[in-house]
């Protein structure tokens, strides 16, 4: 079960007061009236489905309520960071991981100091 | 003490505490804490089981949770009955009823066991060869032959008496085994005042110094400083041990699942205690001290009852007293077993060999077994063995082919060294990395933050060991925040130190032979079946595994992977880290379905919503129907009146009197804000801000992509305030939707949303003297037709109460709908009921509100209605707004799908014969007589017997459908074809004067 980083409520909570929502900085466009077939198929059916690295968006459902986004590593599922509804898609490096995979219990000595 | 083999002044069990147990219909006499394994071999039974494929005897193979073979049945009663219990975990109480399994008539004659002369019929991967053909014979002879015949044990018959709980913890660092790593691990990080839990599956502390008697650890016995160290740590106040605690399952950010056994070992359980408790634990940190397996050796007709590690000999020995055998053999290739032979020559047992397919063997175990007498046969292996229901001899040859001897023995123990236990690791997603010079898998690269420690770090000797394990338990403790307490110094000695070890096929098992030299015993699965399977075109260890059924059985493997990955390997010419490890999955051993449910069983399964009229309804007779989580009142039987009866009395007297209805299910949203009408606008796909305070309107929801998503009356009470309902399923994904939307979409609207679903209680009247039953009670609104027409909303008072009023109709009756805060919900419904019974009303309940509103042609969004129907499908275009310029669905209702000719449209359907009513679900087509598979046109969603019409009428979802007005299709059914007609949707009051009255 994961731990979730809710940044409205500012803590870590159990997986259990989530809900998944499904693909984050997907914008609903404000002339939607007029956007052609082809640019309604790309913004309502196409989804990415990335192995690694993705944006997706959680709603602390039995917490505040709010919508939030995440980035999360698909192979791992571990969460790189949280952030509000609305801000921008951050820039996400290989170095943004939360730690590097530890191979013995004396490199995690660094980490622990 | 009568039992045979317990030896005087061994163990550690008192010799005074006894426990009586039945095995087989036999009783025997325990001492307590014994296991059942050392309690049947203390009385000279080896012969436990039968295999599940060849009915093989079978014996106690360990004396831990990775035992395959000997699985039995523990009952107190009928009730009280577990199947497939593991001998060597389950402790003897007083008054335990054991049964051996998968025999039949009995254990030591077993008819089964003709499989066993059969097996050349069985080879690996039979079922899917043998089976094919003919292809009648399965449904009549091959699958009930194979029902019979599969599956372990006997579930019970009656339900589960006991009582299952459930925790949650959290702490800073979990320590998963309580062996010496374990133990001094969690020293470390208590010390530091960290939060520690400790677990371990077995009843006692101290993991393999239970049996290993040459350990000494600051000068105690190690069994004695394990005993020592967990007083201390029990004694600190940040410190929990769980025995009889398996840690089973390794989750996501260091979420681990715990079961304790709280009362299987107990003989009379309190019945305030749960059987099993599930721990539900997040870890700071975690370490794994699990130790390690020992593998046994893989040489023919291997599984003879009497053949066993060398550690579980030991362990009956040190821990429980008793001697495995009288004349013992070892067999290894691992310098470990030769302390199993020297304890046992101790404690006075002979030893009739000690053979070692090793040609030299370590030199310190060897110098021991000669000081000791004992006959070491290097460079010799055991290339068969004989016995029927128990070992009597082994084989002995020469490597490479000597000639044989036999030797006689009533035990053997066998060793082929160690095999680290990584389950856990592997289960958190760490990757394992293989060690060429061990031949071993051990933890590589960390995924959680964990660390590994003692024997399932491949760590072997004792010193380090410790070492290791206090090291890690004073960094875990930092890591999660706490500051050093400085070092702990510990010292310790072992009597020997160990080197050897083997995996795959020993001598006289080789490709050669056709042998039964078996690798899983509880599948039955042998060295060669393996070489079978890479015969017959499977490389990868998962199809091997599949194939073969290796590993599959309950015990996961645990003694086979590595016997069967070397085999295959070897077959393939890859070296092992090639040929790959399946994967380790939860949980390391079986979990009662019990402790997993834990409380959410019967009543505690699911939560039951009531309505604040339940208690009335209840009180009236209501026949109760589930409605998502709700107990609506469905409908309310007199005496003698069966369901049909009943409702079709209820639809009479609603439309010729009136009826009382309980509504308060509905979903209600309160949409709050100066933004409020531009938010209604943008969800639904009718205008709301031409709608006056005051009055309301039907409002459809669709989702982006055109579809109904939900529908319900909307009441303006102001200019920024709507009441809103929602169908009674839908309202929590409603509310999500809107919150969705206006969270992320429009966040620039100032709105507010409130569920006020349980604030309300909602009676609903109608019929044409709804308006006489309420007007007495309500106060402060002219409720005239003309002052309050249809689709008009107040605030007043009834009785006094403070009041929403609608006047709404889901019948086509004059009606109203009375939301009272819930705690008055009932006060004002026997007010209302008070006027409406003398005058002949009646009250109804949902079955009786589906004709009614079925009869008007009013859908219900999620039953005429399933995710793939636009408004326009459903009739209801006239609500969609052709003005606004953005709603949610706007785009989708666009899309060419939606829009093209022959879309499935709701229509209804009378039936040619009047008395027919149409079943839910089924398919209508044109042309009956078409040849299979006809031309489906559509299906019917609603169907019912109209009391009022004197006709069954039905709604149905039918291609082109409002273009087939008068057309006959047909319902084909099992047993006959019926013929409808299609019509409009509205079949009572086609006018619809009545709602105006």
């Amino acid at each position: 079960m994961l731990l979730i980083y809710c940044p409205y409520c500012q803590e870590e909570r159990s997986e259990l007061e989530f809900r998944g929502a499904g693909d984050a900085h997907i914008a609903r466009p404000t002339n939607i009236a007029d956007i052609s077939d082809e640019q309604f198929e790309e913004f309502f059916f196409l989804r990415d489905n990335p192995k690694g690295l993705i944006f997706e968006r959680w709603r602390h459902q039995h917490g505040c309520g709010r919508f939030f986004n995440a980035a999360r590593d698909t192979i791992s599922d571990k969460f790189i960071m949280t952030y509000k509804a609305g801000e921008p898609k951050p820039d996400i490096g290989t170095a943004a991981a939360p730690h590097a995979p530890v191979e013995t219990y004396e490199q995690l000595e660094g980490e622990a100091k | 003490m009568s039992a045979a083999n317990r030896i005087a002044g061994k163990g550690r069990l008192t010799p005074a505490k006894t426990a009586r147990f039945t095995f087989d219909g036999k009783t025997y006499t325990a001492l307590e804490g014994d296991t059942v394994a050392s309690a049947l071999i203390a009385n000279n039974i080896h012969l436990v089981g039968r295999s599940f494929k060849y009915h093989r005897p079978r014996g106690i193979l360990s004396a831990g949770a990775e035992e395959p073979n000997a699985l039995i049945d523990v009952s107190r009663d009928a009730a009280r009955k577990q199947p497939n219990v593991r001998a060597t975990v389950q402790e003897v109480f007083d008054g335990m009823i054991v049964e051996s399994q998968n025999r039949f008539p009995s254990l030591s004659f077993d008819i089964g066991g003709i499989n066993n002369l059969l097996s050349p019929f069985f080879a690996a991967g039979f079922y899917y060869k043998t089976f094919m053909w003919p292809k009648a014979a399965w449904k009549s002879l091959y699958e009930p032959i194979i029902r019979r015949a599969a599956g372990l044990g006997v579930a019970p018959k009656e339900a589960d008496p006991d009582h299952y709980a459930g925790r949650y913890a959290h702490c800073d660092v979990l320590v998963v085994g309580a062996g010496v790593a374990g133990l001094s691990a969690a020293l470390a990080a208590a010390q530091t005042g960290a939060k520690v839990i400790l677990c371990d599956e077995q009843a006692d502390v101290g993991g393999a110094l239970r049996y290993d008697s040459g350990v000494t650890i600051d000068g105690l016995s190690g069994y004695e400083w394990a005993q020592k160290t967990v007083a201390a740590l029990k004694a600190m106040d940040n410190v929990q041990v769980l025995t009889r605690t398996t840690a089973f399952g390794y989750y996501n950010h260091n979420f681990v699942g715990l079961a304790e056994r709280v009362t299987d070992h107990v003989a009379n359980p309190s019945r305030h205690l749960p059987r099993e408790r599930l721990w539900q634990l997040r870890a700071k940190r975690v370490i794994l001290a699990n130790g390690a397996i020992e593998r046994h050796m893989v040489f023919p007709n291997n599984d003879r009852p009497g053949i066993m590690l060398a550690s579980a000999a030991r362990m009956y020995l040190n821990q429980y007293g008793v001697a495995v055998g009288q004349k013992v053999g070892v067999y290894t290739a691992h310098d470990s077993a030769y302390e199993a032979a020297f304890d046992l020559k101790r404690a006075g047992v002979e030893i009739a060999a000690i053979v070692d397919c090793r040609q030299t063997p370590g030199a310190d175990v060897l110098a021991e077994a000669r000081s000791l007498g004992i006959d070491v046969l290097a460079g010799q292996s055991v290339v068969n063995t004989s016995g029927k229901l128990r070992i009597s001899s082994m084989t002995v040859a020469r490597n490479g082919g000597g000639s044989p001897r036999k030797i006689a023995v009533d035990a053997l123990l066998v060793s082929a060294g160690w095999t680290p236990s990584v389950h856990l690791f592997s289960q958190s997603r760490g990757k394992v990395k293989f060690e060429p010079e061990t031949q071993r898998f051990l933890p590589g690269t960390y995924a959680q933050d964990c660390l590994s420690v003692g024997a399932c770090n491949g760590t072997d000797d004792l010193q380090r060991t410790i070492e290791e394990s206090l090291a890690a338990g004073e960094l875990m403790a930092q890591a999660a925040g706490k500051a050093s307490a400085g070092k702990i110094s510990i010292s310790a000695e072992q009597a020997h130190q160990w080197t050897g070890g083997m995996i795959g096929a020993a001598e006289g098992a080789g490709p050669e032979t056709s042998a039964k030299a078996f690798i899983d015993f509880q599948h039955d699965v042998c060295a060669k079946d393996i070489r079978l399977a890479v015969r017959e075109g499977m490389h990868s260890i998962e199809h091997i595994k599949r194939f073969t059924t290796n590993g599959m059985a309950s015990d996961q493997g645990k003694l086979s992977n590595m016997h069967g990955l070397a085999i295959a390997a070897e077959m393939l010419g890859k070296e092992i880290p090639q040929v790959g490890l399946t994967t380790f999955r939860a949980p390391y051993t079986p979990v009662t379905y019990g402790t997993l449910i834990a409380h959410s069983r019967g009543d505690l399964f699911d939560p039951t919503r009531k309505t604040p009229l339940h208690q009335w309804e209840e009180a009236q007779g209501a026949v109760f129907e589930d409605v998502g989580n709700w107990k609506r009142a469905w409908f309310y039987p007199r005496a003698g009146e069966t369901m049909h009866q009943a409702v079709a009395r209820e639809c009479k007297t609603a439309r010729d009197v009136a009826g009382v209805f309980d509504a308060s299910t509905l979903g209600k949203i309160e949409v709050v804000g100066p933004d409020a009408a531009e938010f209604m606008n943008l969800m639904y796909t009718n205008a709301w801000d031409t709608l006056k305070p005051g009055k309301c309107r039907y409002g459809i929801m669709t989702r982006d992509d055109g579809f109904v998503y939900d529908d319900g009356v909307v009441g303006r009470l102001a200019d920024d305030r709507f009441h809103v309902t929602t169908t009674t399923g839908g309202a929590p994904r409603v509310l999500n939707h809107m919150e969705d939307y206006l969270q992320t979409e429009f966040p620039h609207l100032k709105v507010w949303l409130t569920s006020v679903t349980e604030q309300w209680a909602v009676i609903a009247v109608q019929g044409p003297k709804a308006r006489e039953i309420i007007a007495p009670l309500v106060e402060g609104v002219d409720i005239s037709n003309e002052a309050f027409p249809h689709m008009s909303v107040a605030e007043c008072t009834v009785m006094g109460v403070p009041s929403r009023l609608f006047r709404v109709s889901f019948t086509g009756e004059t009606g109203f709908e009375i939301n009272v805060p819930a705690d008055y919900g009932q006060s004002v419904l026997e007010a209302v009921w008070a006027n409406a019974e003398p005058l002949g009303a009646c009250v109804y309940g949902t079955e009786t509100m589906h004709v009614l509103r079925a009869e008007k042609g009013y859908i219900i969004v999620g039953q005429d209605t399933d995710g793939t129907v636009t408004p326009d499908d459903a009739g209801l275009n006239w609500a969609v707004s052709k003005k606004k310029t953005d709603f949610v669905g706007i785009r989708g209702l666009k899309r060419p799908d939606l829009v093209k000719e022959g879309r499935k449209q709701l229509v209804g359907l009378v039936t040619k014969d009047p008395s027919l009513v149409l079943e839910e679900g089924a398919q209508v087509v044109a042309n009956p007589n078409e040849p299979k598979p006809m031309t489906m046109l559509g299906h019917v969603t609603s169907s019912y017997w109209s009391e009022n019409l004197g006709k069954s009428i039905a709604f149905a979802l039918v291609a082109g459908g409002r273009k087939r007005m008068g057309e006959t299709l047909y319902v084909p059914m099992p047993d006959k074809t019926i013929a409808v007609e299609v019509t409009d949707m509205v079949f009572f009051d086609k006018e619809g004067g009545r709602i105006n009255g």
